[in-house]
């Protein structure tokens, strides 16, 4: 059951260029929120920008009631949003959408992500954690400049690979090559994956021609964000081309086991 | 202080609905308010049979306002009148069922079947601009919305509001065909058609490549659409297009709306809709309005 809210900015931190973590205390979301879970937030109070932008939750500080999201500067919306300071009310709506990612009946799991796709995965590494799955964490970025919150990380997952596509950095090359060639000896239960969709495609790939268990997050543009406009929409993958079935990234997901969508 | 109003036999205690296809059937939220303040609910489009609807990319923002083409995807009318309907009949609300079809029979079997439920009326979708048949398609000629208003209506005895399309040129003569074919009110607008194109990939951002433009940008063409379908007919008038607080409601009012909408404004916050039931209030209090029925049609034109 969502709430809308007005929380306190209460911590602004660039992470790096055009990307803002922002920490807001938001207990009443918070106490509801899972990992995958996603808020929208009201960036003006006017009518332009008109629509809320869907966010994903980074980090849920249970005992303190802090949420933290990070978002990228991209347009008029995230622009006005990135102005914001300590002390400001932020317009939010959350915990928002229903397919969330489910770690518990596994105990040794890969996560993969992709550049600002990466947001997602670090509460769900650190709730796995925490119940005593094993987390081997591979993290793909395009240069050694986007390379992000490397550090956080590490501190929550058991293994962290970080790669880049030109090897600025680390390891050169894509996340899923790696995660790929440790597939054989580790033997994970279950692949959770978030990032651009050509990722996404080849780990859905790889996973379902494999009988690996794969749950990825999607996004898709999107207006209500509560599954009533029905906007953004997602192909079930059992369903013919001729008569496509749909569900929604706000209402079946954002995550979903990737036999069941076609992306 | 008096904020009921009765549009075309449908008694409801605010003149404030929520427009189809942006409240879902109620459900999602019923979580953040209770549902009975509400003066009605106009369910999602509802067809005879199930509709998945068009491929994403389905929706875009525009200036002020949104771009969607959903496609009418709906779960059909006996799994509506099955799990929906008794959950919205739960709520002291009036409960309006926007109907669509893609042939004059299937509107006719569809009203057939409503005409049966447990619902206070229904809006006959003349009007949706995404879908390829029907609808629009039969919505914007004189002719067109009075034969499938007619055939509707010796089927149907509950109350029928017919929606209409403002991508006509003369909105008026349309809305005068639905009265002549023997409809008890007329709801506009609905969408403006329009485009949005992706200036990097050269191509329009919604798949379908055009939708119906909704929100605050609209709200002037509304207005003058009702206020011109008002002079025309003698039967009321669900007016809606951008309205997202209470002074915008009390415009449409002014320009002839018995009752009125809030549609993509149920987007940007969950509780617009209950906000502009007060904002009607407290315009009644600032200008001392016994009974909000005065109001309707009484702009005075310059």
């Amino acid at each position: 059951m969502p709430k809308q809210i007005f929380a306190k900015l209460i911590k602004k931190e660039e992470v790096i260029k055009d990307i803002y973590k922002f920490s807001v205390k938001a207990p009443e979301i918070v106490e509801l929120s899972k990992p995958g879970n996603f808020i929208e937030i009201r960036v003006s109070e006017g009518i332009d920008p008109f629509l809320r932008r869907p966010i994903s939750i980074y980090n849920l500080d249970k005992e303190n009631g802090i949420l933290e999201f990070i978002f990228q500067v991209k347009g008029k919306g995230t622009e006005i949003l990135a102005q914001k300071e300590e002390g400001n009310d932020i317009d939010i709506i959350g915990p928002l959408g229903h397919g969330t990612f489910k770690y518990e009946k596994y105990n040794n799991i890969a996560i993969i992500g992709g550049g600002i796709g990466i947001f997602p995965l670090y509460e769900l590494s650190k709730e796995a954690k925490l119940n005593n799955v094993k987390v081997s964490c591979y993290l793909g970025f395009r240069n050694k400049e986007l390379v992000m919150l490397e550090d956080d990380f590490k501190k929550v997952v058991d293994s962290l690979i970080i790669t880049t596509d030109d090897g600025t950095y680390k390891n050169k090359g894509f996340a899923i090559d790696y995660l790929k060639q440790d597939m054989e000896k580790s033997k994970y239960d279950c692949i959770y994956a978030c990032g651009p969709l050509p990722m996404l495609k080849a780990i859905q790939k790889y996973a379902n021609e494999n009988n690996i268990d794969c749950q990825i997050s999607l996004e898709e543009k999107m207006a209500c964000g509560l599954g009533v406009c029905l906007g953004c929409a997602v192909k079930t993958a059992k369903s013919p081309k001729e008569a496509p079935e749909y569900w929604h990234v706000c209402k079946g997901g954002p995550v979903f086991n990737s036999k069941d969508v076609e992306i | 202080m008096n904020t009921e109003v009765n549009l075309a036999g449908i008694k409801m205690k605010n003149p404030v609905t929520v427009a189809s296809g942006t409240f879902g059937y109620g459900r999602e939220f019923s979580e953040f308010f209770d549902l009975s303040k509400l003066g009605g609910i106009i369910t999602k489009g509802t067809s005879l049979k199930p509709r998945s609807g068009n491929k994403p990319t389905r929706v875009c923002e525009t200036a002020s306002g949104m771009l969607n083409s959903i496609g009418l995807q709906n779960p059909g009318v006996e799994y509506f009148a099955e799990n929906d309907l008794p959950f919205l009949r739960k709520f002291d609300t009036a409960i309006i069922v926007n109907a669509c079809g893609s042939s004059v029979e299937e509107y006719v079997e569809l009203c057939k079947i409503l005409n049966t439920l447990d619902i206070d009326g229904v809006e006959l979708n003349l009007s949706c601009p995404n879908v390829k048949a029907g609808c629009m398609a039969f919505g914007n000629t004189y002719e067109g919305v009075k034969h499938v208003t007619s055939e509707v209506r010796k089927v149907l005895d509950k109350p029928l509001i017919v929606k209409l399309t403002p991508n006509v040129t003369d909105i008026a003569s349309i809305a005068k065909g639905v009265e002549d074919a023997g409809a008890d009110a007329v709801s506009l607008i609905n969408t403006l058609l329009g485009m949005k194109i992706d200036i990097d990939k050269k191509r329009p951002v919604l798949e379908n490549n055009t939708g119906g433009l909704s929100g605050p940008a609209i709200k002037p063409v509304a207005v003058r659409m009702v206020y011109q379908v008002s002079q025309a007919v003698n039967i009321p008038i669900l007016g809606m297009g951008g309205i997202i607080n209470g002074e915008d409601a009390i415009e449409f009012m002014l320009a002839g709306a018995t009752a009125i909408s809030i549609g993509a404004g149920n987007f940007i916050s969950p509780y617009t809709s209950i906000n502009t039931v007060e904002g009607i209030e407290d315009y009644m209090k600032k200008h001392n309005i016994e009974n909000i029925i005065d109001i309707i049609g009484k702009v005075e034109m310059n």
